[in-house]
C-alpha cells in the first residue's frame, strides 16, 4: 500500500487554503509516491485543476448533486469505497469542522488511526507520526500509528505549507460516481448563512482581536476598522464574546477558536491562560491594553500601554498610510 | 424515548501542565466536567423538559469520571452509567467509540446521542463521528441550536457552524450531535441535586456486559513535549501622544517584513 491522498474542501469552488497546504504535506510525505486529491462536489473541474498545480499528480472528482455541498453520510460512504479498493498508505485533509467529521468518519469504516489536528506529520515506512496540541494548546503531544493499511490524519490550517501553484504541472483525472443516491442520505441542507465580508479566522494571515476592554458591542467598531485594513480577520477574547458583544463564531481560545496568523493584535485582552490557547502559536503578537501588568504582555513581542480608544483609531490611521 | 449524553473528566481548564523526563505529563489533582460537556449535559435536561424523554448519562473511564456523572445528575440527568474494561486503556478514538456504540445498543431506544464539541484534554472529537458511523446513524456536528426536534416523528433540525458559515441542516433521527458553546447557558447543580446525586447507584458495564469486542488501537501516544518557549521580552513602544506610538509601531512591523 503507498500513496498519500488528500480530501480537498471548498469554498466557492476553489480549494480551502488549508487544503492546499495539505496537498504541499503530502508532496513531502509521498517522496516518489504518487499524491492523488480528492475532489468531491457540483462542478468541480477548476478545483481539481488547482490541486494539480498545487501538487497532486492525479485526482479521483465525483461530480453529482447528491454532493453538492458536504454531508457526512454520502462523502464517508464514497471515501470508505474507494479506500478499500485503492488502499493509500496515508489519507489527510485539512482540520476544518468538515474535514474533521470526514476523516474519523472513514477512519471507523476502515479499522483505522485518525490523528486529530495536527501540527507536525512524518511518516516512516509503515509508521505515521504527529505532534498535536492537547490540553487546550498547554503542551505537545507524540502520537503515532504503525500500520500497513491506510492512515488518516486532520492537518492545522497554517501549520504547513502549500507549494506555489505551477500552471505547467499535469495530472490524470479519474471520475466516479457516487455510492449513495440522493433518498438513501438521511440529511437536507435548507440554507447557508455566511456572515459579509468577513475573513475566516482560522485561515487569517492577520487577526485583530478585542476583548471585555471595549466595554461593550459600540466599542468594536474601531477594532473592525483596523481589522478591514489589514484584510484581517475580527477574532474576540470570551468575555466579549460572553457580554454578548460579538458572535461566538468569533471567538479565540480554549472554548472557541485556535489561530496561528503572522500577527495577532489583541486589543484590551487581558490574556487569561484559556485565550492563549488559541493564540499562542500566532508569529508575532501585539497586545495594545491600558494595564501594563495584562499576562498579555508577557506572551506580546511588542506592547502599547495606553487607551485603545485612541490607539486603535491612530493604528488604523497610520496603516492605512503606509499601506496605500 | 432516550436522549444519552457522553462526558468524561477533563483536568481543571487552569491548571498548569508540566512534562517529566520520561515524556508523561502531569496537571495536577483537580479534574473537572470536560468544558464543553457543560453545554451537551444542559441541553440534554432542557430536552427533557420540552419533550417526553428519559435521560441518560454515560462516561467511558475509570472511577475518577464518576464526578462527571454525577455532576450530570446534579443537573437533572435521569441515571448514570459507567462504562469500563482494561482494554479502554490508551486513548484511541475507535476503540473509545466501540464501548460507546455497545452502551448505547444496551440503553435501547435512544432517539438521540449528545457529545460536547471535543474532549478538551486530548483535544479530540474523532470518537464522535465514530460513534455515529459505527451505529449507521445521522452525524450532525458543531451544533450550535437545535431548531426542531420530533421524537416520534423521528426528525430534527439544527444549525451547524463550520468554515463556510451557518448551515441548517436536517436529518433523521436517530442521530448523534455535537454542540458548541452557542447551544445553550449552562446549568449548575444545586445543593439538591448534588446531595441526590452523591446517593445515585451508578452500574459499571465491562465490554463482556456489552457483548463487545474493543479490538485493539492503532494509535500510540508516544509522549508529550513541552511548548517550544516564546523568545525575549516584549518590546514597549514608547511615544508623546498615542499617534506617535501608532506610527513607531507600524514602521518596526514594516521593518520586520510582518506586514
Amino acid at each position: 500500500m503507498s500513496g498519500v491522498w488528500v480530501w480537498i474542501e471548498q469554498g466557492d469552488g476553489k480549494p480551502l487554503p488549508a487544503s492546499l497546504e495539505a496537498l504541499g504535506l503530502a508532496r513531502q510525505l509521498a517522496g516518489s509516491d504518487p499524491v492523488t486529491a480528492l475532489v468531491f462536489g457540483q462542478g468541480v473541474d477548476s478545483a481539481a485543476q488547482a490541486a494539480i498545480q498545487s501538487g497532486a499528480d492525479a485526482v479521483i472528482k465525483a461530480n453529482d448533486a447528491s454532493l453538492a455541498a458536504v454531508r457526512f453520510e454520502p462523502y464517508v460512504a464514497l471515501l470508505d469505497k474507494l479506500i478499500a479498493e485503492q488502499k493509500p498508505g496515508v489519507v489527510l485533509a485539512a482540520a476544518t469542522a468538515d474535514g474533521r467529521e470526514l476523516m474519523a468518519g472513514a477512519a471507523a469504516d476502515a479499522g483505522a488511526g485518525v490523528l486529530t489536528d495536527v501540527t507536525e506529520l512524518t511518516l516512516d515506512g509503515d509508521t505515521l507520526r504527529a505532534v498535536r496540541p492537547v490540553n487546550g494548546g498547554k503542551v505537545l503531544r507524540v502520537e503515532s500509528i504503525q500500520d500497513a493499511g491506510p492512515k488518516f490524519a486532520t492537518l492545522r490550517a497554517r501549520a504547513f505549507k502549500a507549494l506555489e501553484p505551477d500552471a505547467g504541472r499535469s495530472g490524470t483525472i479519474t471520475e466516479v460516481a457516487p455510492v449513495l443516491a440522493e433518498d438513501a442520505v438521511s440529511t437536507t441542507i435548507e440554507s447557508v448563512e455566511h456572515e459579509a465580508g468577513g475573513v475566516s479566522l482560522t485561515d487569517a494571515s492577520i487577526v485583530v482581536s478585542a476583548g471585555r476592554g471595549v466595554g461593550g458591542p459600540d466599542g468594536f467598531a474601531p477594532i473592525r476598522d483596523l481589522a478591514d485594513v489589514l484584510h484581517g480577520a475580527l477574532g474576540a477574547s470570551r468575555a466579549a464574546v460572553d457580554a454578548g458583544w460579538i458572535p461566538y463564531e468569533h471567538q479565540v481560545g480554549q472554548t472557541g477558536k485556535t489561530v496561528s496568523p503572522d500577527l495577532y493584535i489583541a486589543i484590551g485582552i487581558s490574556g487569561a491562560i484559556q485565550h492563549q490557547a488559541g493564540m499562542r502559536t500566532a508569529k508575532v503578537i501585539v497586545a495594545i491594553n491600558k494595564d501594563p501588568d495584562a499576562p498579555i504582555f508577557k506572551l506580546a513581542r511588542y506592547g502599547i500601554v495606553g487607551d485603545l480608544f485612541e490607539v486603535v483609531p491612530a493604528l488604523t490611521e497610520a496603516f492605512r498610510k503606509r499601506l496605500n | 424515548m432516550h436522549v444519552v449524553v457522553v462526558t468524561k473528566n477533563t483536568p481543571d481548564t487552569e491548571a498548569t501542565i508540566t512534562v517529566d523526563a520520561n515524556g508523561g505529563a502531569n496537571w495536577g489533582d483537580k479534574m473537572v466536567v470536560n468544558p464543553w460537556d457543560e453545554y451537551s449535559i444542559t441541553e440534554a435536561v432542557l430536552l427533557k423538559g420540552a419533550h417526553n424523554v428519559k435521560t441518560t448519562v454515560l462516561t467511558v473511564g475509570t472511577e475518577q469520571h464518576a464526578e462527571a456523572l454525577k455532576h450530570g445528575l446534579a443537573i437533572g440527568i435521569d441515571q448514570a452509567v459507567r462504562v469500563w474494561d482494561a482494554a479502554l486503556e490508551g486513548d484511541d478514538s475507535l476503540v473509545y467509540a466501540r464501548a460507546v456504540a455497545a452502551a448505547i445498543k444496551k440503553l435501547g431506544d435512544v432517539g438521540l446521542v449528545i457529545f460536547g464539541k471535543e474532549f478538551a484534554d486530548s483535544a479530540s472529537d474523532a470518537h464522535i463521528y465514530q460513534v455515529a458511523r459505527l451505529l449507521g446513524w445521522t452525524m450532525l456536528g458543531f451544533v450550535a441550536k437545535i431548531d426542531a426536534v420530533d421524537f416520534a416523528g423521528g426528525t430534527i433540525r439544527v444549525q451547524r457552524l463550520t468554515e463556510h458559515g451557518t448551515q441548517t441542516i436536517s436529518g433523521k433521527l436517530p442521530a448523534v450531535i455535537s454542540v458548541v458553546k452557542d447551544i445553550n447557558e449552562p446549568k449548575y447543580p444545586t445543593f439538591i441535586g448534588i446531595r441526590k446525586a452523591a446517593k445515585a447507584d451508578i452500574p459499571v458495564w465491562s465490554a463482556a456486559d456489552l457483548g463487545v469486542d474493543l479490538g485493539s488501537g492503532k494509535v500510540k501516544v508516544e509522549r508529550y513535549q513541552e511548548l517550544p518557549r516564546r523568545e525575549g521580552q516584549v518590546e514597549l513602544i514608547e511615544g508623546a501622544t498615542a499617534q506617535d506610538k501608532a506610527a513607531a509601531l507600524v514602521d518596526k512591523l514594516i521593518e520586520e517584513k510582518v506586514l
